[in-house]
This record gives C-alpha cells, structure tokens and sequence, in this order.
C-alpha cells in the first residue's frame, strides 16, 4: 500500500505566523486552495508591520544585509517548489540574484544617498539615509514570483517592513517565498504577505494611515492608480510606481527618507 | 531657587525707512517676460498687517492667464532653456548678487506685506534667499556631479505655489532648483504677500533671462487649485498646509505628475536635564517665536525633563517679558504682525481650546500696537499629549510645554504625531544627542540649535509633514527625471 502524502494547507504570512484568513474564505490556483486575505487581514498585516518596522529597523545594517542574504540561501534551498509556482529555473535564477543583490545595499545607502552639507556657519550638518517605516505594496503578478520578490526586497533593503498583495495568479510562487522569509531570521512583522483578490483589500492598504509608503504595480490600469492615488492622498502617503523587474539603486530609494542634523561646532 | 529679577527698558523707537522701496498702486501678472493685466480685470488688495492699510492692489489670474503662462513657460523651455547649462549658471549667479545689491528694498518690503520684524527679513530671510541662488547656479552646470550615473532630465514646466511665512525664502527655494535643473515655471505667491514676488520679476528683467522661463502669477485659492490641474504642468511643488497638500495629491492622482509637498509641522523641542539651559532658552524662543510662530518646523511643542522643568519654566518665562511687540519695520522688534486677520482669528481660537483643555496660560505683560493683527508670545503649560494645542499645528507665537522622565518617553511623545518635519534636542551629552536625533522621525533634527537653514542643507518632512527635499545636491532630485 503506498503512503499518503502529507498535503500542505497554504496560509497567510502575518507577524511571523502562518495564519487562515479571518473570513475563512479561500480561493483555487491550478487545483489548489489558497485564503483569501480579507480588509481585517490587511489591517491585522499593516499592524503587525508596524511592530516589524521597529524590530527591522533596529537591526544594525550589517546585519539587515546578512538576514536579506539568508533569504537568498533559504530561497535556493527551495528552488524546486519555486519553479514549480513561477516560469521555471530562469526566473529562480533572477530571483535570488536579485535578493542577493539587494542584501549588499542596508551599509551603503547612506554612503550613496546621503552626505555631508557645507553649510555657512559653525556647525556640522550632515544627511542620511533612514527608513521610511511601511510600506504597502501591490504587487505586480506577473512574472509570479520576481514580481512581489523584486518589490519586497528593495523596500526591505531600505530596512522598512512590508504588507505585500500578493494576487491570485503569484499565491503558489508566495507561499514558498513565505516559508523562506518565515526561515531567514527577518523579525517578526517586517514582512507580511497575503494573497487573493485585490480589488477591494488595494483600497484598504492605500487609505490605511499607519503605511508611509504605497508601492504600485505599473501594470495595474491608469483608473485603478489613480484610485489608489486618491486614496493615499488622505494620509499623505508617499506613492511610488515601479516595474516588476526593476534592480535598481532607484527601488530602495524611493522608500528611505532623508534626516538631516544639525549640531554646533565651537570651542 | 535664584530669584529672578524682571526689569524692562523702554527703547526709542529706531524704525526703518521705507524711503528704500516704491510700491506701485496696482501689480500685474508677469508672464513671457512682460507685465499683462488679467484677461478677466480682476484685482485683490495686499495690506500691510501692522497697520491694516492697502499696500496696492494685485491682479487675480484666472484660467485664460494661467494658459498663457503655462505656454510662455512651456515655449521657454522649448527654447533650448534646458540644455544650455552654462547660461543657466551665469543667469542664477545675476540673480543671487542682484537680489544682494538689492537686499535693504526686499528686506523693507517684505516686513512691510508680510508683518515679520525687519530683524529677521534683513538678516535671515533675504541674504537666505540670495545665498539660495547662488548655490543652485553652481548645481547648474555640473548636474551630472549630483547624479553620476544614467540620464538626468528636466521635467518641464515647474508649478510652483508657495505660503505666505517667508515669501521671497520660499520663492528661491522653489525657482533656484528648478532652474538650476533646467525648468521653467510658473510661481503663485500667497494672496496675502505677493509684493516681494512681484519685485523679483524685477530681478529677472534686470538679470536678462530669456522671457517665459520664469512666470510670476498672482492669486489666491481658486488660482492655484486651477494652475495644479493644468495639464501642461509636469511638475508641481507646493508648500502650505497639510490640508491643502491632501487636495492637491488627490487632484493630481493617476496624472503622473511628479509632486512634492512641504507641509505641516508640530515639532517637538527636547531639553534634557544637562541642556545648557540658557542656549536651550535661547532655542527655544528662536524656535516658537521667530517670525511671529509662522513656521512649519517651529519647536511648538516643548518637551522637559521633569528635573529642570521648573528651574526652565521660570529663565522662560523671564526671558518671554523681555520679548518686544510690535513695529515689524522697527529694529528693535522681536515679534513682529501675525500675517492675516483670519490667521490671528485662528490663534486666538486655539489660545481659547488650550484654557478650554485645561491648561494654564502665560503671556508676558507686553503693550501691543491699537492698530493691525498682533498677538502675544504665549505659553502653555501643564499640557497633554491628547490637548489640541499639543497636536494641531497653530502657526502662530504659541507654545505647548509638556514634561518627561525618561528618554524613552520623551521620544515617544515626540514622535506621537501625524507630522514629522523637524525636532529639536538640548544636552549636553553626545551619546545621548546622536541616540535622540537617530530615533526622531523627522526630516530634520536640530541638536543644541533651532531653526537653522542652509541652501546646502537638505529640508524636508517625514509622514504628514509631506515629502521631497528642497535643499542641498537631494533639492535637485525633485526636479529631474533620473535613469
């Protein structure tokens, strides 16, 4: 008699746990169930990043870099189960490249972004590169899984915390990317990761007041943004538009904010 | 306790004269380099708010003007504006030494529409606003210093609309940079001071830059909500308040225009029980006081370690008694007007919510002038964190102190707001100073000092207090497109 398998039952990624959704209610990719992330669900998510942020944040960046780094080992180690939920072993490849790539940017941003201002008067003056805090990121669904990596790991290189929506389409590629944040020493919090229809759960995101920042998928129509855009007005949050495959230094930066200090010189 | 003696001078008055300024009866639009009357013959008055008197009357742009200068700005551009580097260095270093020769006019007439102590118009914001001008003329011509790799380019036609606390200061914030990146654009002042505005268009003439690169219109509400939505703007920078910040994100939403926003602020002033309390005194009324309260990252909120708060409290109040009221064109002014009837209205409302909350209130004993707006430096202690006056920003010279124990708690409370644009720390312990300032999430943090500015110096909010940076190689950004 052969042994049954043991199934895995896909779940949310909130606060470091793996959760069903509030509502109970669940959706189908390619045979199999995934929860459906309900507006309490973001809610719940944008609270417990806010948690996240803290703990992310304080981290030394050194060691933000070292965290993001073991992701890219926790997502090689689970390269089969990637492929399996994405286009295959090429788009893996350009997912932990891309991790990898992001983990050597936390000690340097500031080296890079900010600098030190010549002002005129006795007093040192000097700019850095902070973290914003959360941000909210609708992700963009195709390629399945470079889509919400790509998004995810620039902001969390920035060393702010992340509610990510996922979509339908990216639920398989999520769960086991989930699983590798869930296993690379990131705090509890500064990722969280929901999937399911984002027609509604978008807006909740967008007109949330405890996210700084809303990462928007280019993809998404012109009618849908500027809804979204509408919404995040009410908080002054920031809006940021970006590809899907996008590496670039410009992804981390827009989510840092720049402080500035001033401190007298005199004798 | 050292009992503290209270003495006041009096001062002969030692006013400046307006000998150096002549203000027309009626101001035009300045648009593709001329001066045109409003298509619809509308005009609004500016008063000078220490005396309640006309100054002259301004043109209020309408759509058809806000077209033409849309257009003169658009066609200037096309113009080759934006590739010639050199030129637009040279042109912004005539700017910044003409507005230098011309310092004593600008300093009188701003003091004289806007209401601020001639004090602060003569030393702060005039020679601020030049310096403005002269850095960004050196940005001008070495644009691929700022950002070395991949493209920069301008965006186009910069809308500019800008408040009324520091008009001309806020003027080079917005143009310098935009030019410097090679923009042009199109620049509400606020209804109540236009007059130094209007002057610069002066400057502009009397530099010689090419027509329509810079467009001055003038108006209040109405024209700036009408020139955001113009669909020939590519960008738009806009200081003012939240609420008005809020509008214009939604207006633009789905637009891709690019937008920055310097809005609000209730900033919190720290002093710590080793501050050296009588700089921190110093800090603290430059911080609430300078120019009438009307700062966006003015220390609104005093936050005291319990140990020194009385011992603060009393040197505070000392020194709030020797604060003087009045004349904004008098040297010797430390406050000057409030800006506004509506504005001293919405001060006055506040005081009234601080002793409705439970507060107790200070004012010094000062004579006011019978005529124009002017309001007291005032103070409120025995606030909490859930008082309107701790968590709305009030604009105006009044000061919500509240007390801490720890470091801890001082930061959080500090940090408990929707704004985010500035902070101040007292101590005289380094460690401590550097922890303070990293965990402050505010765009600029002001150690053992208060409101200092520097066109090399960066500026800009975190959260509600907008975002964007105006200052500094990070002013540039806002008004180029990177690849």
């Amino acid at each position: 008699m052969s042994r049954l398998t043991v199934t895995k039952t896909n779940k949310l990624f909130i606060d470091g746990s793996f959760v069903r959704s509030e509502s109970g209610h669940t959706f189908t990719v390619a045979g199999e169930r995934f929860p459906r992330a309900s507006r309490k669900d973001v809610r719940d998510a944008v609270r417990a990043a806010r948690g996240g942020y803290v703990r992310w944040s304080a981290l030394t960046p050194y060691n933000r870099g070292q965290v993001l780094y073991r992701l890219a080992e926790m997502l090689d180690a689970r390269r089969d189960q990637l492929e399996a939920g994405c286009t295959g072993p090429e788009e893996v490849d350009r997912c932990i490249d891309r991790v990898v790539w992001y983990a050597g940017w936390p000690d340097k941003l500031t080296q890079v972004l900010g600098s030190s201002n010549a002002v005129a008067g006795p007093f040192l003056n000097y700019t850095t590169a902070e973290p914003m805090g959360v941000v909210g990121i609708l992700a963009p669904t195709e390629p399945p899984l470079e889509g919400p990596l790509s998004r995810l790991a620039a902001v969390l290189a920035g060393g702010n915390a992340a509610v990510v929506l996922a979509g339908e389409a990216s639920a398989p590629a999520a769960m086991v990317l989930a699983e590798g944040l869930a296993t690379s020493d990131l705090p509890a919090g500064a990722a969280n990761l929901l999937t399911g229809p984002t027609q509604e759960t978008a807006k909740v995101l967008a007109a949330h007041l405890d996210i700084d920042a809303l990462d928007l998928d280019t993809a998404a129509d012109l009618e849908r943004l500027a809804e979204l855009e509408r919404l995040a007005a009410g908080g002054v949050t920031r809006v940021v538009r970006q590809g899907a495959t996008e590496q670039s230094l410009a992804c981390v930066a827009g989510f840092v904010e720049h402080k500035t200090v001033w401190h007298p010189r005199g004798i | 306790m050292t009992e503290v003696v209270a003495r006041t001078w009096d001062y002969a008055a030692a006013p400046e004269s307006r000998d150096a300024v002549t203000i027309s009866p009626r101001y035009e639009l300045w648009i593709d380099g001329e001066w045109s009357a409003p298509e619809a013959g509308e005009y609004f008055p500016t008063v000078d708010p220490s005396s309640e008197q006309e100054l002259a009357v301004v043109a209020a742009a309408g759509a058809a003007d806000i077209d033409r200068a849309v257009a003169a700005a658009r066609t200037a551009f096309e113009r080759g504006w934006a590739s010639d580097h050199t030129g637009r260095a040279h042109y912004l270093y005539r700017i910044a030494r003409i507005l230098q020769t011309r310092a004593r006019e600008f300093a009188v007439l701003e003091s004289l529409d806007g209401g601020k102590p001639i004090r602060e118009s003569r030393d702060v914001d005039i020679p601020l606003a030049a310096a403005h001008f002269f850095y960004y003329a050196g940005w001008a011509d070495k644009l691929e210093y700022a950002f070395p790799h991949g493209t920069r380019t301008p965006h186009g036609v910069a809308a500019q609309i800008i408040p009324w606390n520091f008009p001309l200061l806020m003027l080079a914030w917005k143009i310098a940079p935009a030019l410097a990146a090679g923009n042009t654009v199109v620049l509400k002042p606020a209804e109540t001071t236009p007059l130094t505005a209007l002057l610069f268009c002066d400057v502009v003439r009397e530099a010689g830059l090419p027509a329509g690169v810079v467009n001055i219109i003038t108006g209040g509400g109405d024209t700036g909500a009408a020139l955001v939505r113009h669909p020939g703007v590519e960008k738009i920078a806009f200081t003012g308040s939240t609420e008005v910040g809020r509008e214009i994100a939604r207006a633009v939403a789905g637009r891709g225009t690019h937008l920055t926003l310097e809005l609000g602020g209730k900033a919190a002033n720290i002093v710590f029980d080793d501050a050296a309390l009588d700089q921190a005194i110093e800090g603290i009324v430059n911080g609430i006081y300078f120019n009438q309260g009307h700062v966006c990252c003015a220390g609104s909120r005093l936050l005291v370690q319990e140990s020194v708060q009385e011992r603060l409290i009393a040197k505070l109040t000392d020194r709030m008694r020797r604060l003087r009221v009045g004349d904004p064109l008098d040297k010797n002014t430390d406050v000057g007007a409030i800006n506004s009837r509506a504005q001293l209205n919405r001060i006055s409302t506040y005081v009234r919510y601080g002793i409705e909350d439970g507060a107790e209130i200070f004012q010094p004993d000062c004579p006011l002038p019978a005529h124009g707006y002017f309001h007291p430096p005032t103070m409120f202690t025995g606030v909490t964190q859930s008082h309107r006056i701790a968590r709305e920003e009030i604009f105006g010279p009044v000061l919500a102190v509240l007390s801490f124990r720890t470091a801890e708690e001082a930061i959080a409370m500090a940090n408990n707001t929707r704004y985010g644009l500035s902070a101040g720390v007292w101590t005289e312990k380094g460690s401590r100073a550097l922890a303070v300032a990293q965990a402050l999430r505010a765009g600029v943090i002001w150690i053992n000092t208060f409101n200092k500015f520097d066109p090399s110096s960066p500026f800009g909010g975190y959260r509600e207090s907008g975002f964007g940076r105006e200052g500094g190689r990070h002013g540039l950004e806002p008004y180029l497109q990177l690849t």
